[in-house]
């Protein structure tokens, strides 16, 4: 109970401002109907009026509750008006990337850690490949992908898995390189072959370097699959939901497409950290 | 005839041992001139300042690095072929030990490696564990444990896989003097009990005497032997032993011995 004071100030002190910029961002467009209508606003009709827009250039918290809530609980989960359907649509994608891209990831990182050719090689492409913008590649690789017959699911998880390997192999490399010197050679001391001091020695001593990398790894996969959405004009998933929102100027659902994308990125990570201690904790590595 | 011949044969033998490290400020010489011959069964200490070479000699004899000139045989062997055949078993300073297994697991770990069965590897376990001590520490993880039983289950680690060697270097150097004192009396029984041949890196005078039947005095720059000193004192060896005229006798000759080697430098 301790910990909810702070948050809760935190909450409220973001929800206040939201609720300003509302006011603020929507007052233009009252005092213009008005005007319009050659009628005065009070201030109070003002304020009321900028939190129940249709299409308001910044809808109101409760407005975005209430189309979640509408698309969320009142919807069919089956229908194609529900953000369930929708969310599942991209964390499928985000999923089976950010399982490509975590395998990737710690594949490369091994072969980095065991091979000089590839630790002088590898790494300055990793970096390279996260310096294009994935707006840029993203359509292409959808459009390469179908052109050989692969739609669906996959180029969106590419591009999942393009993004969420490089915080793998990153923490991976320094994760497999944590035991010291005086580590490495008592297993020189049995001597050890290479693939004993991996699975007994670096593997175990990556761990917590593991689930940190996850973590952002997870939440880089669902950008990846929300972007992968947005260049082909996919009619499923959150992406599909912000880009059919921009279209129509629904605000409003944009906005509870991204409080979906948040709280799907916040459970995954949730997920992680979940594993992560009870993983360590069987481990003996927390106390 | 080789058993009549066995307790003659040098396990360790060292005949001008050099070892030049490369480093960026141009070539240190590591150790120079080094010859040594160590018979099994034997408690040997090397003691010196720091830079004098003690514990890169013990690094050698393992194989944890190469020596640029001279000779070395282990058991007969190279160095390396020694280390491949698991001669010796080697004690850090520091235990080491994983925090991801528990006590048993840690010593169970080169039982692992070096592929013991593992009914084989249960019965090891308990046996080293009563050796130092530690039964009914085997699930503990090494976080629960205090210095010095966590340095006495690194020890037992060492012991697990029967080498005849067993290699030290500064084992207890981290620990407070009541637990050392503890721990060296521990050592000497359980040598008693082994019959190993130990190699002992150490800074300590009074744990140096009190353990070895040798003592290697070494000196820094170039780091090389300058004394070898044979204790006059019984295997026997209660902490008391340490107040009589013959401990200090031999106390008083490393102390100048390392005085004699650091003399030009200051």
């Amino acid at each position: 109970m301790k910990n909810a004071w702070p948050i809760l100030t935190v909450v409220i002190s973001l929800l206040a401002i939201w609720y300003a910029g509302a006011v603020w961002m929507n007052a233009q467009w009252v005092r213009d109907q008005a005007a319009r209508a050659g009628t005065t606003v009070t201030v109070s009709q003002l304020f009321i009026g900028t939190m129940n827009l249709d299409r308001p250039v910044l809808p109101a918290p409760h407005q975005v509750v209430m189309e979640l809530w509408k698309t969320v609980v009142d919807t069919s989960i089956t229908s194609k008006r529900s953000l369930v359907y929708h969310a599942w649509v991209t964390l499928s994608a985000t999923l089976l990337g950010f399982a490509i891209g975590t395998t990737a990831g710690v594949l490369l990182a091994v072969g980095i850690v065991h091979n000089r050719a590839m630790d002088m090689s590898v790494m300055p492409w990793a970096i390279a490949s996260q310096t294009i913008p994935i707006l840029a590649i993203a359509p292409m690789v959808i459009v390469v992908m179908s052109a050989i017959g692969i739609t669906g699911i996959v180029p969106k998880a590419m591009i999942s898995a393009y993004l969420s390997f490089f915080p793998v192999v990153v923490g991976m490399v320094k994760g497999l390189r944590s035991p010291d010197a005086m580590q490495t050679d008592l297993l020189r001391t049995y001597n050890a072959s290479a693939t004993q001091t991996l699975w007994r020695l670096r593997w175990p001593a990556s761990m917590p370097y593991f689930f940190t990398s996850l973590k952002v790894g997870v939440a880089a996969a669902l950008v990846g699959a929300i972007v992968g959405e947005l260049p082909t004009g996919a009619v499923a998933g959150l992406g599909a939901r912000l880009l059919a929102g921009s279209y129509y100027g629904q605000t409003v659902q944009i906005w509870s497409a991204l409080v979906m994308a948040a709280l799907v990125a916040a459970a995954l990570v949730g997920i992680i950290g979940v594993v992560q201690r009870a993983t360590l904790k069987r481990m003996g590595m927390s106390r | 005839m080789k058993d009549t011949l066995q307790g003659m044969e040098p396990v360790i033998e060292a005949k001008g041992l050099g070892l030049t490290f490369q480093t960026n400020d141009g070539p240190v010489q590591a150790l120079t001139g080094v010859n040594l011959s160590i018979s099994k069964g034997e408690f040997v200490s090397f003691i010196g300042p720091s830079g004098c070479g003690k514990t890169t000699f013990l690094r050698a004899i393992a194989a944890l690095e190469m020596p640029t000139e001279g000779e070395l045989r282990v058991n007969g062997m190279s160095a390396d072929e020694a280390r491949r055949a698991r001669a010796y078993g080697y004690v850090f300073q520091a235990a080491g030990l994983y925090p991801w297994r528990t006590i048993a697991g840690n010593v169970k770990l080169p039982l692992e490696i070096m592929g013991f069965s593992n009914t084989e590897q249960e019965v090891r376990v308990r046996k080293v564990l009563e050796l130092v001590d530690l039964s009914g520490f085997g699930g503990k993880f090494p976080w629960q444990l205090s210095g010095g039983m966590q340095q006495r289950a690194s020890i037992a680690r060492a012991l697990a896989f029967d080498a005849d060697i067993l290699l030290m270097d500064e084992p207890f150097g981290a620990l407070d003097e009541i637990v050392r004192d503890r721990l060296n009396e521990e050592l000497l029984k359980l040598w008693a009990r082994t019959g190993k041949t130990i190699g002992f890196v150490t800074h300590s005078i009074p744990e140096a005497v009190y353990l070895s039947t040798r003592i290697v005095v070494m000196s820094p720059r170039p780091g090389r032997i300058t004394d070898v000193i044979e204790s006059p004192l019984p295997r026997e060896r209660p902490l008391e032993i340490r107040d009589t005229p013959e401990f200090i006798a031999v106390a008083h000759r490393v102390r100048e011995g390392l005085r004699a080697g650091h003399s030009y430098e200051v």
